[in-house]
């Protein structure tokens, strides 16, 4: 027989207590600390920090930890924290010519000032479980060698010296934020760079796969891929001059794509960029095939109905947070529409019984 | 008690401000979607974060606030979004529609009628009504400034000819002020003659999709239809099990596993003020029993 | 900057802001009801109202006009001091404040886009009286029809024609508000 369920609040808690028991596991393990997640399971943090907009690694730790590893979840807390921040200003822009280069490639060139710099990669590591990891093991220790003296030159520079690439029109004003204002369509390309930059990282990889594979093929090449760390300036209004208040670490990546040109304008070939937090390449790469797909219109090139030309189709549905919230607020009751369906149903079924059967329903 | 680490109502002042003034707009422009800049709430998006916001900004100290959702109060997400402003706005919260002053709903208008100190701030998931005809947000703005709405009455009338019947039982369209087409939020289609010329001010909020509309008090509001087939608000053809009321909007409840069901007002405060009041239904002699046990 | 633009504020911003925006969304709700609006005390010849309107909606995203009734260095400051709302031309302001001589033409400012019928101004007119009758409202948060002192006429008539489009409307006088909205009709007498 039916009883209306009531004790919802007693119901949350309990889910809440059990929850906080799951996270923390077998208390004969021992439990993870915030540094431990930081400096470990470091790429983790920079996905968090990337996705979460704010480049924090303390703080993306430990949403990673509060989230149980769940990243999308780790987000979602950092996104919440950082909607509270009061904004007390703005940085200069960070000038990644500047960058302390800890990994530097180029597709394009066999060698270029600057030298091809491995890093910390796994690009060639045989993917085979290391079953010494399983054990307590000694740190490990790389070699070092003096730091490269003088700037990185970017690869691109080389091309622009001969009008070879586009270059793009400098500007000093004000780029826009989607996260204090409403998103207007069509958007201009920094926007749209800053919704890829915060986008779901399997989402834009997937976007960037498919111009791969022929919908809106755009042959690109890694121009340059770059990460490091950079130091941001802030100008304070009372010293009337920029002072640096702290180094991040990005990913930057240029690619060269395909040439246009015109019977007016000689063939050049064409960019698309990535900027991430942290080291985070797979989701750089992917920004740039993606933001050059979707510069078809700017450059000239035919629509092709390629979801990654689709900037609406990208952009509304780029962020993991909105599409996580939207796709799992399905789990909640529904059951007032549903009896609205229901009654309809049933009301079509029986009239549909009660009269007879029209030949061709017109 | 306010949990003092937040600003009053959670929200900083200058996005209070930003969401008031999109409110005003909306009020100025009846059923007009006004883009707003939504903030990333402490609660997933689409499980009302766009009438959380809402309400954070219409909140005062003095309001005495209820949440439903499916027309209960202990929903889980209602009692969830209700303890989130006892925490961090401190008002007094209550589960009678009309002791409240700001009410906040997902899917349900309640069925005691609604007055003119009181807000009733909507959950809305799509505020796009002509959304899933058309997907694309630059096309379906273009429709509602050309008040090109040809595409919504294709749709109606080919359920018609299709199905003998308008085949869209909740978010029911409607007209508001013979000028914009707007989205109902999910509600039955029952409860849409209850937004025409209400007393109360109605605001929707849809954090996702950065949209804040308005309806003010005594607005005209016309859910669409044809003349040979007019707008049904219909509702599920008994009497409240519990409480005996002909005229509410009903759940149905599966009972058993041999067909057995019965059927209860979804508004739990409309169902226990009409019991506490004496009225009875078929089978409240039995919840009463198995209550009790 | 004078230290008179540093008073008259609020003492408890979170809380007066909302007591004070829901008088304001009541009166913008119900054209030409009153309600009260007392919370600030601005530089004269501004209303309480007016004031505390200012200080509830404008903030550094809301260029703000002064018609030249309002255009003094004290009230400027204390805008500044409280809101660091930028001080513009009518053609750029989301609210413009003065009394209806000095915001005329009222055809100087935004009324909005086709697609984005919000993006028009907000005029805060300070008028001598607010008064129960003159003018014949009907519309959208009217139950049938209300009376309602306006300046004039023929400008709100002629308001009205551009909806969706148009200027919204809060009159202000001592610590009282009524809001006249574009979707308002409105009957001479």
């Amino acid at each position: 027989m039916y009883v209306a369920v009531k004790g919802g609040e007693r119901a949350i808690d309990n889910a809440h207590a059990w929850l906080a028991e799951e996270r923390r596991g077998d208390t004969s393990v021992a439990e993870l600390s915030v540094a431990q997640i930081r400096e470990q399971l470091s790429l983790a943090v920079n996905r968090v920090m990337a996705e979460g907009s704010l480049y924090d690694p303390d703080l993306a730790a430990l949403a990673i930890k509060q989230a149980r590893g769940d990243l999308i979840e780790a987000i979602f807390l950092i996104r919440a924290y950082r909607t509270t921040l009061p904004r007390l200003g703005a940085s200069e822009p960070v000038k990644t010519a500047d960058m302390a280069c800890e990994r530097r490639i180029s597709a394009t060139f066999k060698d270029a000032p600057g030298g091809q710099v491995l890093g910390p990669t796994f690009d060639y590591t045989h993917r085979l479980l290391d079953f010494k990891l399983a054990a307590e093991s000694e740190a490990p220790q790389a070699s070092e060698a003096e730091p490269a003296k003088g700037q990185t030159p970017h690869i691109t520079g080389f091309l622009n010296r001969e009008g070879l690439i586009q270059s793009e029109p400098e500007s000093d004003e004000t780029p826009p934020d989607l996260t204090r204002e409403p998103m207007e369509l069509p958007a201009d390309r920094a926007l749209r760079l800053q919704s890829l930059s915060r986008g779901d990282e399997g989402f834009i990889l997937s976007m960037a796969y498919s111009t791969q594979r022929g919908y809106a093929r755009n042959h690109a090449f890694v121009g340059e891929l770059r990460i490091g760390s950079v130091p941001v300036e802030m100008e304070v209004p009372e010293l009337g001059f920029a002072i640096e208040i702290g180094e991040i670490t990005l990913t930057e990546c240029e690619t060269v794509n395909q040439f246009t040109g015109s019977k007016t304008e000689p063939p050049q070939f064409t960019r698309g960029y990535g900027l991430v937090f942290g080291q985070t390449e797979r989701k750089a790469i992917s920004m740039a095939l993606v933001d050059r797909a979707l510069r078809w219109n700017e450059l000239g090139e035919e629509d092709q109905g390629a979801p990654a030309q689709d900037e609406e189709f990208v952009l509304m549905h780029a962020d993991n947070i909105q599409a996580t919230g939207f796709l799992e607020h399905i789990k909640l009751p529904h059951y007032v529409d549903f009896q609205s369906e229901l009654e309809l149903v049933r009301k079509l079924r029986r009239e549909a019984e009660t009269q007879s059967m029209p030949e061709v329903a017109e | 008690m306010t949990d003092q680490a937040y600003n009053f109502a959670y929200l900083d002042e200058q996005t209070k401000r930003m969401i008031r003034r999109a409110i005003l707009k909306g009020l100025a422009i009846p059923g007009y979607q006004v883009p707003f800049a939504s903030r990333e709430m402490p609660m997933p998006y689409g499980w009302g974060t766009g009438g959380v916001q809402v309400s954070a900004a219409t909140l005062t100290p003095e309001d005495t606030f209820k949440v439903i959702d499916q027309g209960a109060d202990d929903t889980t997400n209602a009692v969830s979004i209700r303890k989130f402003f006892q925490r961090t706005a401190g008002v007094a919260t209550t589960e009678e529609t009309d002791k409240a002053t700001v009410i906040q709903t997902r899917h349900r208008i309640p069925e005691t009628p609604l007055g003119e100190d009181q807000v009733l701030v909507y959950q809305v998931p799509i505020p796009e009504p002509l959304r899933f005809l058309e997907p694309r947000e630059t096309e379906t703005r273009k429709m509602h400034s050309l008040e090109e709405y040809g595409l919504m009455h294709v749709k109606l009338y080919e359920d018609i000819s299709q199905h003998g019947a308008i085949a869209t039982s909740y978010a029911y369209p409607v007209k508001v002020e013979g000028r914009y087409v707007m989205d109902p939020s999910p509600i039955p289609k029952f409860d849409n003659p209850k937004m025409a010329d209400c007393p109360a001010i109605q605001l929707f909020g849809a954090g996702r999709e950065q949209r804040i509309y308005a309806l003010p008090p005594y607005t005209k509001v016309v859910s669409l239809d044809f003349e040979d087939h007019p707008f049904d608000p219909s509702k599920a053809d008994h009497a409240c099990d519990l409480c005996g009321a002909g005229e509410s909007y009903l759940d149905e409840v599966i009972t058993d596993d041999a067909g057995g069901r019965m059927f209860v007002c979804s508004d739990t405060d409309y169902c226990r003020a009409r019991r506490e009041a004496g009225h009875l239904g078929a089978q409240a002699a039995v919840m009463e029993e198995e209550a009790g046990a | 900057m004078q230290s008179d633009a540093l008073q008259g504020g609020f003492t408890d911003a979170p809380v007066q802001s909302a007591q004070a925006f829901r008088a304001a969304m009541n009166a913008m709700a119900r054209p030409g009801r009153a309600e009260t609006l007392d919370a600030a005390t601005p530089p004269n010849p501004v209303s309480r109202a007016a004031g505390t309107l200012i200080l509830t909606l404008c903030d550094p995203e809301t260029p703000v006009f002064l018609g030249n009734s309002h255009d003094t260095p004290a009230i400027r400051d204390w805008i500044t001091f409280h809101t660091g709302a930028p001080l513009v031309g009518p053609e750029m302001a989301a609210f413009a404040l003065g009394d209806w001589a000095a915001l005329q033409p009222i055809a100087q400012f935004r009324s909005g886009t086709a697609e984005y019928p919000d993006r028009s101004a907000t005029l805060i007119v300070e008028v001598p009286e607010l008064r129960t009758e003159g003018a014949v409202l009907s519309g959208p948060g009217i139950q049938e029809t209300t009376l309602f002192s306006l300046p004039e006429v023929a400008p709100f008539q002629q308001n009205a024609t551009l909806y969706p489009l148009g200027l919204d409307f809060f009159f202000t006088c001592d610590s009282q508000v009524a809001a006249l909205p574009r979707s308002t009709k409105v009957e001479g007498t």
